[in-house]
């Protein structure tokens, strides 16, 4: 293999419904500065039965170039398909790295690409850099649940393939005026490449409530709430505050909340302008998915808690009498 | 059926703790488990056992030490363990590692079916399931929430961010397990007594006559690991402590309001 | 504490502390609340066999050693003493059988509790508490069948058994060589359940009378022979008490793993609990106490396993043990102070639990004239 046949970075924008997911965008604005670097070039690759929003929205976020594949066997992700496609096109095209958003779909598309492709794959990763030494891509990902983190280089194989937590970056801002290269490919798949057989698609409900990864405000809650009757009172201050609520994985695993509330390392990294634990210890695993908010507001009981040390706004005190007061007070303000 | 079950021995990380002067992890004590979520396979697999009939085999790759892992895959109701062992496929990253027991499973083959949990807690890559379906050339169907065996098909619930794909494929294929597919059963104290006789047999290099060397161990592993550190995140921020809770809120919002979040 | 532990003891002991920390902690303090009785949580102990630990292999057991089994029960009891209790007796009522050696009865009883069903060992009655010469159930042959008249009262798991081990006079006119053993299945009629009592402590379990009225059972339900009772009776107190000694030593190191997790947490005068040498010297006192009960529970396992006499020596155990559960959880609550008097720390439920060991299996004074009877003999 020649590596420097291989050029320029690639972010596998990921879509549900043809709408881009947030990691694919994320993911462009930290590709962008990364090419900047390199003095290469960032594509975005995109398969749906219909690429226009999605490369639209690749090229505000940063991409100069979008790979367009357009079919109804990309309309539900399928690892195989996918994968054969995204090979044909690293064949084609030569990129010297891929980033994909750690979602199911893009850790599935991640592995069973590097596979095929015989290429390294750092997993998971929540920081991406240029290796000063070498040029490659310094691959920053948390291992034994976030106390250790681990830069990894791909050096002799290409593409250097990740797979990036999202939330790991912030989305920048889109620039509609920026101008790039829409190409459309088209693959003929092999009859081989038709495993697995798609037979229905079941919507999470949301019953209106703010998911976790979208929200400006999440208030979240853990041990410390002793049962889960008491999440009413986390609730009712996070739609106070017109915030979402989150739970550590002491709450999940008791199940007195869905594990789509989980925040931490084996849940979601989230990045909210304002994070309220409330009787969560902030055990490293906790830590790893939340500690990029802005500001963190702790209340626990416990003054040694861990969370402490990650806090902005620290209050060691009874959540019992704290969080109600908060909420009082908050509506207080908010009717004024 | 024939099901094989792949799991790893992994440090509880809940567990570990951080030298608060060195800043390196400490290891001593920090008692090894078998992966949380490989639990879930076997008990998925223990489950199609006891609906279909048939056999369940676990297999891991470490060293010697995770035998005990083994072991208490046996007592949770596996029916054989293979320990895949040898200072050649040491220092393996996920690629190497999913080649190997890809390998193994070939050569332990044929299997109906290959679980897997869904990603280790120690490592958290979630790839070694999907390489080694890809290494094999067979259907992965991860994320599974529920599994359905009907003839040569088998049927999935696979788990996505929007919410929940069915999917079907004929076997073999692979699948991968998260916590809400089930709830691992306690072994008994008289499976657990059976467990510590069992025959754990070990897989070597020369067990593996077709296996490409290359791709094997560190050599064969495309990613290597530059430098690895322990993050420092501790924030000098303000605790309060005492006082009543109306002046603790009021405390708190003036904060948050200069700050321009309330 | 567990320096002589095997491999295989430790990853036992592990076994149970997962079950007892995921399924038992978590409902201990609103059952001790509610008296509510955890079925649910009773039926998977059940399935892991820890009611039959130390029954032999082939009658469904685990087969383990008896100093293995009380190393489980101390570790089990730690999550809730009165849940340790319930178990334990089935494995009492199972003793009494197996000293039979009637190989049918010991099937009939093993497929009972096999399926996951409670067993009583029924002894005490109102009149005869630790003086089971004064028993007054009586069972009398009826051409193939015994007839049981009587009441027993403070019997564990007494209102949930699937099987009842039964002590009646079958001779009034031989005095303790006139009691006899019986199994009386829990569905024959006339059998019932009197109220069930409202104990101070070990809540999660179930005691209560168990009235029995022209109760008829098969003649082979005899245990052993006629007259042979009061020997099984009292073997199989042996027996209990080590567990009883067990189940205490589990109370008392919870308590002092509370009041360590308090010491450290909880600051006084600028520093915290633990670095002021009054509570010091508590905890040490406590420390002392609960490791010389432990190793003496697990040597009397020894004995047990070795064939050796035992009876002192289960005197002691039990009577050593529960003093120091009682003296160490009264300490504990002393050094949680007001949290330790609330309900909202576990500690006053350990002191109220400890009690029950210094009472059955024979009163800590029965203990003490079996141990001074082998002394001064």
């Amino acid at each position: 293999m020649e590596l420097n046949d291989y050029k320029n970075i690639w972010v596998y924008v990921e879509t549900f419904e043809n709408k881009p997911k947030n990691v694919g965008l994320e993911l462009l604005g930290q590709a962008r500065n990364l090419a900047d670097q390199l003095n290469e070039k960032v594509a975005a690759v995109i398969m749906c039965t219909d690429g226009t929003e999605a490369a639209k929205e690749s090229i505000a976020y940063g991409a100069d170039e979008v790979y367009v594949l357009e079919s109804e066997e990309y309309a539900y992700f399928d690892a195989e398909i996918q994968s054969y496609t995204l090979v044909e096109l690293i064949e084609k095209y030569k990129p010297s790295a891929i980033f994909i958003g750690a979602t199911n779909n893009g850790r599935d598309l991640g592995s069973r690409t590097a596979v095929k492709e015989h290429t390294g794959l750092t997993a998971d990763c929540t920081g991406l850099a240029i290796d000063e030494e070498s040029n490659n891509i310094a691959y920053t990902r948390p291992a034994f649940g976030g106390n250790l983190m681990a830069t990894i280089l791909c050096a002799d194989a290409r593409p250097q393939m990740g797979t990036v937590r999202p939330g790991a970056f912030k989305k920048g801002q889109p620039d509609y005026s920026r101008k790039g290269d829409i190409i459309k490919e088209h693959f003929l798949l092999p009859p081989e490449t038709n495993m697995v057989k798609f037979l229905e698609f079941i919507k999470a409900q949301t019953n209106g409530e703010i998911a976790i990864e979208d929200a400006d405000i999440i208030v979240s809650g853990g041990r410390g709430l002793k049962d889960g009757k008491n999440f009413a009172l986390i609730e009712e201050l996070a739609q106070t505050l017109g915030g979402a609520v989150g739970a550590s994985r002491a709450a999940v695993d008791a199940g007195w909340i869905s594990h789509i509330h989980q925040v931490g390392q084996t849940g979601k990294t989230i990045n909210p302008k304002l994070y309220i634990a409330c009787g969560i210890s902030g055990a490293i695993q906790h830590q790893a998915g939340m500690n990029g908010s802005d500001v963190i507001v702790a209340i626990n009981t416990d003054p040694n808690a861990p969370i402490f040390d990650i806090a902005d706004y620290g209050i060691v005190g009874n959540l019992f009498e704290i969080v109600p007061t908060l909420t009082k007070e908050i509506k207080k303000i908010k009717e004024k | 059926m024939r099901i094989a079950v792949c799991i790893k021995q992994v440090p509880d990380t809940s567990e570990i703790k951080i030298d608060p002067v060195k800043h390196t992890l400490i290891r001593d004590g920090v008692p090894a488990i078998v992966n949380p979520y490989d639990k879930n396979a076997v008990e998925a697999a223990v489950q199609l056992k006891e609906k279909h009939g048939g056999e369940v085999v676990v297999i891991t790759m470490g060293l010697p030490s995770a035998k005990k892992a083994l072991k208490e895959c046996i007592s949770l109701g596996c029916d054989k363990a293979y320990l895949v062992t040898d200072r050649a496929f040491g220092g393996a990253d996920t690629y190497a590692t999913s080649y190997t027991l890809a390998s193994t499973i070939e050569k332990l083959g044929p299997f109906d079916l290959i679980l897997c949990g869904k990603q280790a807690i120690d490592g958290d890559t979630g790839q070694t399931g999907s390489s080694m379906s890809a290494h094999l050339g067979i259907p992965q169907l991860t994320y599974a929430l529920g599994i359905e065996v009907n003839g040569e098909k088998v049927k999935v619930q696979r788990e996505v961010e929007e919410g929940t794909m069915v999917l079907e494929a004929s076997m073999p294929a692979l699948i991968t397990v998260g916590k809400d597919i089930n709830v691992p059963r306690y072994p008994s104290i008289r499976s657990k007594i059976d467990s510590y006789q069992a025959e754990i047999e070990e897989i070597h290099l020369d067990n593996l006559p077709n296996i490409d060397t290359s791709k094997i161990g560190l050599k064969g592993s495309p990613t290597r690991v530059k430098k690895s550190f322990t993050p420092d995140k501790t924030k000098n921020g303000v605790k309060i402590s005492g006082g009543g809770s109306t002046t603790v809120v009021n405390g708190l919002l003036q904060y948050l309001g200069e700050k321009g979040l309330v | 504490m567990n320096k002589l532990l095997t491999e295989e003891q430790l990853d036992l002991i592990n076994l149970v502390a997962e079950f007892g920390k995921k399924e038992v902690e978590p409902i201990a303090a609103e059952c001790d609340r509610s008296g509510k009785f955890p079925w649910d949580t009773y039926q998977k102990a059940f399935d892991m066999g820890l009611h039959m630990m130390d029954i032999p292999y082939e009658l469904g057991g685990a087969g383990i050693d008896f100093e293995t089994s009380l190393i489980l029960t101390e570790e089990l009891a730690k999550y809730d003493s009165g849940f340790a209790t319930s178990v334990g007796a089935v494995g009492l009522a199972a003793k009494a059988v197996l000293m039979g050696k009637d190989p049918k009865l010991i099937k009939k009883f093993a497929d009972i509790v096999g399926e996951g069903k409670f067993a009583a060992f029924c002894l005490t009655e109102p009149n005869a508490g630790s003086d089971a010469s004064a028993t007054k159930t009586t069972a009398v042959l009826d051409k193939d069948e015994w007839v049981l008249n009587g009441r027993k009262c403070f019997i564990t798991n007494g209102g949930v058994s699937g099987v009842y081990i039964v002590f009646a006079m079958t001779d009034f006119s031989k005095g303790t060589r006139g009691i006899s053993a019986f199994l009386v299945e829990g569905d024959r009629e006339g059998l019932s359940a009197g109220k069930e009592e409202d104990k101070l402590g070990i809540r999660l379990s179930n005691t209560s009378d168990v009235v029995l009225e022209n109760v008829r059972i098969p003649k082979e339900n005899l245990i052993g022979k006629e007259g042979m009772g009061f020997p099984i009776a009292m073997l199989t107190l042996d027996r209990a008490r080590p567990v009883a000694g067990a189940a205490a030593v589990g109370v008392a190191q919870r308590a002092i793993d509370e009041c360590v997790k308090y010491m450290k947490q909880r600051k006084t005068f600028g520093k915290p609990l633990a670095k002021h040498q009054a509570l010091q010297f508590k905890i040490a006192d406590m420390e002392m106490q609960c490791e010389v009960a432990r190793q003496y529970v697990r040597y009397v396992g020894k004995l047990v396993d070795n064939g050796k006499p035992y009876s002192e020596e289960a005197a002691i155990c039990k009577a050593f043990a529960s003093d120091a559960a009682m003296n160490i959880t009264v300490e504990a609550v002393q050094i949680l102070g007001g949290y330790g008097y609330s309900r909202e720390y576990p500690v006053e439920k350990l002191m109220r639990d400890a009690k029950i060991f210094q009472i059955f299996e024979g009163t800590n004074e029965i203990q003490r004239m079996v141990i001074a009877g082998q002394v001064l003999k």
